[in-house]
């Protein structure tokens, strides 16, 4: 069997989350390669062909491949799809708009964001926002999957020494141009794969509250995240959400401060290994969920915190 | 130009479900059912285009069970302007619906199509995709903004780190993403004319798709539970905690 992985990357470095990605192509057994399509992105094929695990390093270089838009995508992994039994990516939102295309090009079923290989066709995955897990199985000859990264140990970065090879470019369908992005900029890790989150809810009452939990977030080296409710209340923009509908996050410490803890975000963080819940609610329900619970005002306990930590 | 939009039935996102005992699956007994979020951003987005001129026609249709068809005179309500049903008993898998959806945007043969960019029930995550693969359209997945403009939809998409703007060539899939809009609420009198309202009823025979699953659910369970902590009364003991019994930081 040989697993085709799609590397997550942005033409400079190998995304974090395709680390994960390696480890659950690993755990199906048989040969791993990865796909790096992009443009000017030789360095990325370099780290990915250093990964633990990796034998192989498909390296497709064009313009067209810059921006990850999934026509071209999808048709570039159909046209290598011949000598794969599965193909692979991180639930990313980058994994999640290309890989069904594939799917549905190669005419089988996607397993989206698998939690646990179970064996080589049968999976278990999440289904009402993590409220239920099923174990599924495919019969599909060909699988297409997506991997809940949070749910499997990243691959060592070194170690490895594949091979990189060209792969042929797809001939462009022509159906998207990339126009723009704005990007947040930011010196604190990216949220899903920090070792430490600290979150703030409606209970931060603004936006500019939220240099009260950056203070915190700058000594300890944290991300900062959010509920749904403080994105909706548009204190922060609409990536730091951690829940269902955004970004889900399985760091060593979560701290949730004035977040109520709606089904909804607790299905996006609740996998943390250390959950601290700060509310001055004590029937808030993140306290069923929390290993430390501290029922406090907010804007009393963030300064004392940032002090604390000196 | 016409817009097709889908909408699916789905257990309401206020009901804490129960995975059955038996393990075979969540129990939807005297549970209530309602259009599933996303698909009420579909619907929303493509009132919104009409009312703006820029459409004529917003059909909608839904894949499931006779009582799929409260949902689609759900969207009629908000201001569709027919539905389309194609009725199932069967589980249909998202690949399944796709194909089903590529029948009937043949007949109807929509310049756009709306869908939700998951179903709170089964968060596949891929009827759009699929969608657009099949019909070999352009898609513009995670929308919150979408901007046509002669033969060309401009989407600008929620991705990991921040924004992405797009340029497709239209017929496009485009999927919405939560802050797309904000859906209206059906008005009495509006339920009422919706009533009047076609739905048209085919089988998946009928447009000649196989809907046979891929996938064979061996067993659902609960999530395993995180037991409630302690309750700290002080931050200087939350710190002391942290570091010393929990070693994180």
């Amino acid at each position: 069997m040989t697993v085709l992985v799609l590397a997550d990357h942005d033409n400079k470095a190998l995304g974090a989350a395709t680390l994960n990605a390696v480890t659950a192509a690993t755990e199906l057994g048989g040969d791993v390669h990865v796909l790096v399509a992009g443009n000017g992105c030789a360095a990325v094929a370099d780290e990915a062909a250093k990964v633990a695990g990796v034998a192989k390093v498909l390296l497709a270089e064009d313009a067209m491949y810059a921006d990850a838009l999934a026509e071209n995508m999808a048709a570039l992994i159909v046209s290598l799809a011949d000598s794969y039994d599965v193909i692979l990516a991180a639930a990313t939102t980058s994994g999640k708009n290309i890989l069904p295309r594939v799917a549905a090009l190669l005419d089988v079923a996607q397993i989206s964001e698998i939690v646990e290989v179970v064996s080589p066709d049968t999976f278990v995955r999440p289904i009402y926002a993590g409220n239920a897990m099923a174990t599924v199985q495919s019969s599909d000859a060909k699988k297409v999957i997506t991997v809940r990264s949070t749910n499997f140990a990243a691959a060592a970065a070194t170690g490895g020494s594949a091979s990189v090879e060209a792969a042929s470019a797809a001939a462009d369908t022509g159906l998207s141009t990339f126009v723009g992005a704005e990007l947040s900029k930011s010196e604190r890790p990216e949220l899903t794969s920090a070792k430490i989150v600290i979150s703030g809810g409606r209970g931060m009452q603004s936006g500019d509250n939220f240099h009260l939990l950056e203070k915190v977030a700058d000594k300890l080296g944290a991300a900062v995240g959010a509920s749904r409710a403080a994105v909706d209340a548009g204190f922060v923009p609409n990536d730091y959400q951690v829940g269902q509908t955004g970004k889900v996050v399985a760091p060593q410490l979560y701290i949730a401060v004035g977040i109520s803890g709606a089904i909804q975000h607790l299905a996006g963080m609740k996998d943390s290994k250390v959950i601290v819940a700060i509310n001055k609610d004590e029937e808030a329900p993140i306290f069923q969920v929390a290993d430390y619970g501290l029922v406090a005002d907010l804007f009393k306990a963030l300064p004392e915190l940032d002090e604390a930590l000196g | 130009m016409k817009v097709l939009v889908a909408v699916k039935r789905v257990v309401d996102y206020n009901v804490k479900i129960r995975v059955k005992a038996d393990k075979t699956g969540v129990d939807l007994a005297n549970v209530k059912m309602s259009m599933n979020p996303f698909d009420e951003i579909a619907v929303e987005e493509g009132l919104r285009l009409r009312e703006a001129g820029v459409a004529t026609e917003v059909v909608a249709m839904s894949v499931g069970p006779q009582a799929a068809q409260e949902t689609l005179r759900t969207a009629l309500a908000m201001g569709a302007d027919r539905g389309i049903l194609v009725k199932t008993d069967e589980t249909v898998e998202p690949l399944g619906v796709a194909k089903l959806m590529k029948a009937v945007a043949e007949e109807e043969k929509p310049d756009l199509i709306i869908v939700g960019k998951q179903a709170i029930d089964d968060d596949s995550n891929q009827t759009g995709q699929m969608l657009a693969a099949l019909l070999g359209w352009s898609q513009g997945t995670f929308a919150s903004e979408v901007n046509l403009d002669g033969g060309t939809a401009k989407v600008t998409r929620e991705v990991d780190g921040g924004l992405q703007t797009i340029e497709l060539k239209m017929p496009a899939v485009v999927t919405t993403d939560l802050r797309l809009n904000e859906p209206r609420y059906a008005s009495l009198p509006n339920i009422m004319k919706a009533k009047k309202k076609p739905i048209d009823e085919k089988t998946p025979e009928d447009l000649g798709v196989d809907i046979s699953p891929r996938l064979k659910t061996l067993k659902v369970e609960e999530p395993a539970k995180r037991e409630a902590g302690v309750r700290v009364e002080s931050v200087a003991e939350l710190v002391d905690k942290l570091k010393n019994e929990a070693g994180v930081i």
